[in-house]
């Protein structure tokens, strides 16, 4: 049973070390255009099929968990339900001197429901990327990347000890960088990755410590171990709140969440990927994973009830006044996973991840449609589309399910999942409660309004698509009259059905109860956000709606200049101190080494000056040197 | 006969040996005044073997072996002498400085202080053309 845990995790794995030795085997001397093209074939099929037998295994896995022995009290979450199995092996422990590592995997349904999410995701974008990346010659290592990018992924979902959750968490941050990178000709892009690369690692260092603490003094990494073990609470709140900077990282939670805009100069199936299935899902999952510890240290929870809240209020404002599409999926990322962080807070782990499950499933979605409006448009910004629901109609309807899904209407799957979480912020206790409870309702409104904006800014008004002469590096768009290859048309297709129905498990199989007077409530507050926009735009379908934020609307454009207030405060000292210290290097360090070599040769000088040739000179010295000698000798004596 | 004698004797000696070697400009009288200053070595010896009875007359053995050694030091020396001569025509101690420390790059020794011209050392090493 474990070694399938152990397959699924593998399999994508070798999936990207052949994709990286295999595609272009045998290594010729010359590449010509075919020869990319079989390698992008052979790398495509390296890709999907190892993809597509692990997300096969997975479903075997929670088919096998599911005719478990049921554990399910009457307050456990709606998984332990769901998926009553328990599977767990140890390969090996890693004796350290202090703490063991045990090199152990286990599956529950925790894991499983976030592995499903996870391979089905991570097969959606592989099979999308082919026609998306056609014509990109890299493309054998970009999907290598992709396939390693999940393996890692699915290593944290599966992990049975932190260390391992670890080192599935790090390779994550490694793939990120490397895949939002991929078009690095331009300096932007590759500054990006630099920037998600720094900023997430800015929070692993603190969930590193946090990690350390929990297994000193557990006396054992073994996540069952860690929650089993009696822990002061001291040590709790400290050990959480270090895991809490790491959650923040991966999850672009505040304030480390500046990246998550910035990545998404990578190519639009990468911000799928990551957006809804691996990254920036790990950190909710960590929490959830280890959600008895976190229970246990309420002013950690507290924290994260104001991160949520100003995180989810803050980020959907910035995504009414973008202009980039992809930037406003992008804040709608962060401002979606403040609604998970908020139910985190508010003690319910299980509203959490529903709403993981259905933002998963209607993010992938929305960016995958995204990817199909800019392949055909050749361009991010909204400025430039609109106008495209005669020329791309499966993608607008498959894009207004996402977009429903994401305000919260019926009967998409967002409506349940998001009322879960707010019936679950209403009804918590704590001081941050009522501060969260008025942002979450807010940006409810506000989510209706950016949603129905970039709806209507993509597919409604006039058409403004300029023909590109040339399309320039990295947009890989050639207009040819067809929607989108079929390849791309699938994912889409096959993702709108759990974005659109995923919602009706939650109250069935899942168990979590609708509030339908909250539901109500939520659903006005996007009715309402959705009409002011709406109504804006019928006003002046040539003005972008987002002018209805007035004076502010700079200030959002710049997400809060964040990004600058960072560079301010972090980024300009660390230069100028970098500067100090090359400079106290070249001058002080080897000016000292240097200087001290001058300064020998100098004083040699002085010496070379006695050794003129002349040998009788020497030996007068000689003899001067004796008779002192022989004189001190005697007067001493 | 006192001890004193002797010993005056080849301090004497001893001194202007090494007058000799620190004053005298020509190579052969630099070597006969090495040659002076073994020999007071050497009356220093016997004197003291006599004076102290040494049974093993040690000073005296050792006198014999400085006579071996400051002959053939003297035949070397000679024939150095013998070999600067025909190579520089000169055997002016004043003037062999081929050993002076002179600037690496130029192969030229400093200046000789009594004639003030720069002196063209031949050397081996430095340049591997073999000027001479």
């Amino acid at each position: 049973m474990i070694s399938v845990v152990a397959l699924i995790i593998v399999l994508p794995f070798a999936a990207a070390v052949l994709g990286l030795l295999g595609s272009r085997w045998p290594r010729g001397v010359s590449r010509t255009d075919r020869d990319d093209l079989a390698a992008g074939r052979r790398a495509a099929w390296f890709a999907i099929a190892p993809g597509a037998a692990s997300a096969a295994l997975t479903l075997w896995l929670a088919l096998d968990l599911s005719r478990g022995a049921g554990r399910s009290g009457p307050g456990a979450p709606f998984w332990t339900g769901l998926l009553p199995g328990h599977a767990e092996g140890t390969l090996t422990v890693v004796e350290t001197g202090s703490v063991p590592i045990s090199v152990s995997l286990r599956a529950d349904g925790l894991s499983v429901l976030a592995g499903i999410l996870v391979v089905v995701v991570a097969l959606a974008v592989q099979v999308y990327s082919v026609g998306y990346m056609r014509d990109d010659s890299r493309y054998p290592s970009y999907s290598a990347f992709i396939s390693l990018f999940t393996s890692a992924m699915l290593l944290v979902v599966y992990a049975g000890d932190l260390i391992v959750l670890y080192a599935g968490w790090e390779a994550m941050g490694l793939c990120s960088y490397l895949l939002i990178g991929h078009w690095w000709e331009d300096r932007a892009n590759s500054r990006a990755a630099v920037k998600a690369f720094l900023v997430t690692r800015l929070g692993d260092v603190g969930f590193l410590f946090g990690i350390f603490t929990l297994g000193v003094a557990a006396g054992s990494f073994r996540i069952d171990d860690v929650l089993r073990a009696d822990i002061p609470r001291g040590t709790l709140i400290i050990a959480t709140l270090l895991l809490l900077a790491g959650v923040a990282g991966k999850s672009a939670q505040v304030p480390l969440q500046t990246w998550l805009p910035d990545a998404m100069a990578g190519p639009t199936p990468i911000s799928a990927l990551i957006h809804a299935a691996t990254m920036v899902a790990a950190g909710i999952f960590l929490v959830v994973r280890l959600y008895p510890a976190f229970l246990a240290a309420q002013p950690t929870l507290d924290v994260l009830a104001v991160i949520a809240a100003i995180g989810m209020l803050g980020a959907a404002l910035a995504a009414l006044a973008q202009d980039d599409l992809k930037r406003v999926l992008a804040y709608s990322t962060i401002s979606q996973l403040a609604y998970m962080a908020g139910a985190l807070a508010a003690g319910s782990d299980g509203a959490a991840i529903f709403h993981l499950v259905t933002h998963g499933a209607f993010k992938a979605l929305l960016f995958l449609c995204a990817g199909v409006v800019i392949h055909h448009v050749g361009s991010n910004l909204m400025s430039h589309m609109g106008g495209l629901r005669a020329a791309l109609p499966v993608t607008f309807w498959s894009m207004t399910i996402g977009f429903a899904a994401l305000m919260g209407l019926p009967p998409a799957s967002g409506l349940f999942s998001k009322d879960a979480v707010i019936s679950a912020i209403e009804h918590a206790h704590g001081p941050a409660q009522p501060f969260l409870y008025a942002s979450a309702l807010l940006t409810v409104g506000v989510t209706g309004a950016y949603a129905t904006r970039a709806w209507l800014r993509t597919f409604f008004g006039p058409e403004r698509i300029e023909p590109l002469p040339e399309p320039p590096p990295g947009t890989a768009h050639v207009f040819d009259g067809r929607e989108a290859p079929r390849s791309m048309l699938w994912p889409v297709g096959v993702l709108a059905v759990p974005a659109l129905l995923l919602g009706f498990a939650g109250p069935g199989m899942a168990g979590v109860e609708t509030d339908w007077g909250a539901a109500a409530v939520s659903l006005v507050l996007a009715l309402l956000g959705a009409g002011i926009v709406y109504a804006l735009w019928r006003a002046a379908p040539e003005q972008d709606p987002a002018r209805l934020l007035g004076p502010f609307r700079g200030p959002c454009e710049r997400a809060f200049s964040v990004d600058a207030l960072y560079a301010a405060l972090v980024a300009r000292p660390v230069l100028r101190l970098a500067r100090g210290v090359v400079r106290t290097d070249a001058t002080v360090v080897d000016g000292a080494v240097r200087g001290s070599g001058r300064a020998t040769l100098g004083l040699s000088g002085l010496v070379r000056l006695i050794q003129n040739g002349n040998a009788q000179l020497y030996v007068t010295g000689v003899v001067a040197g004796l008779l002192i000698l022989s004189v001190a000798a005697v007067v001493l004596a | 006969m006192h001890v004193v004698y002797p010993v005056v004797v080849s301090a004497l000696l001893f001194s202007i040996g090494v007058y000799g070697l620190l004053a005298r400009r020509n190579a052969i009288l630099v070597l006969m005044s090495v040659e002076l200053m073994l020999n007071a070595v050497n009356l220093n010896l016997v004197a003291f073997d006599v004076w102290l009875r040494d049974r093993l007359h040690g000073g005296q053995v050792l006198t014999l072996f400085v006579i071996v050694i400051a002959a053939a030091e003297v035949g070397l020396g000679l024939a150095i002498v013998l070999a600067v001569f025909r190579t520089r025509q000169t055997i002016d101690v004043d003037r062999l400085r081929a050993l002076a420390e002179r600037d690496p790059a130029t192969g030229v020794a400093e200046r000789d202080p009594a004639t003030g011209v720069a002196e063209r050392v031949p050397s081996g090493d430095d340049d591997g053309e073999g000027r001479s």
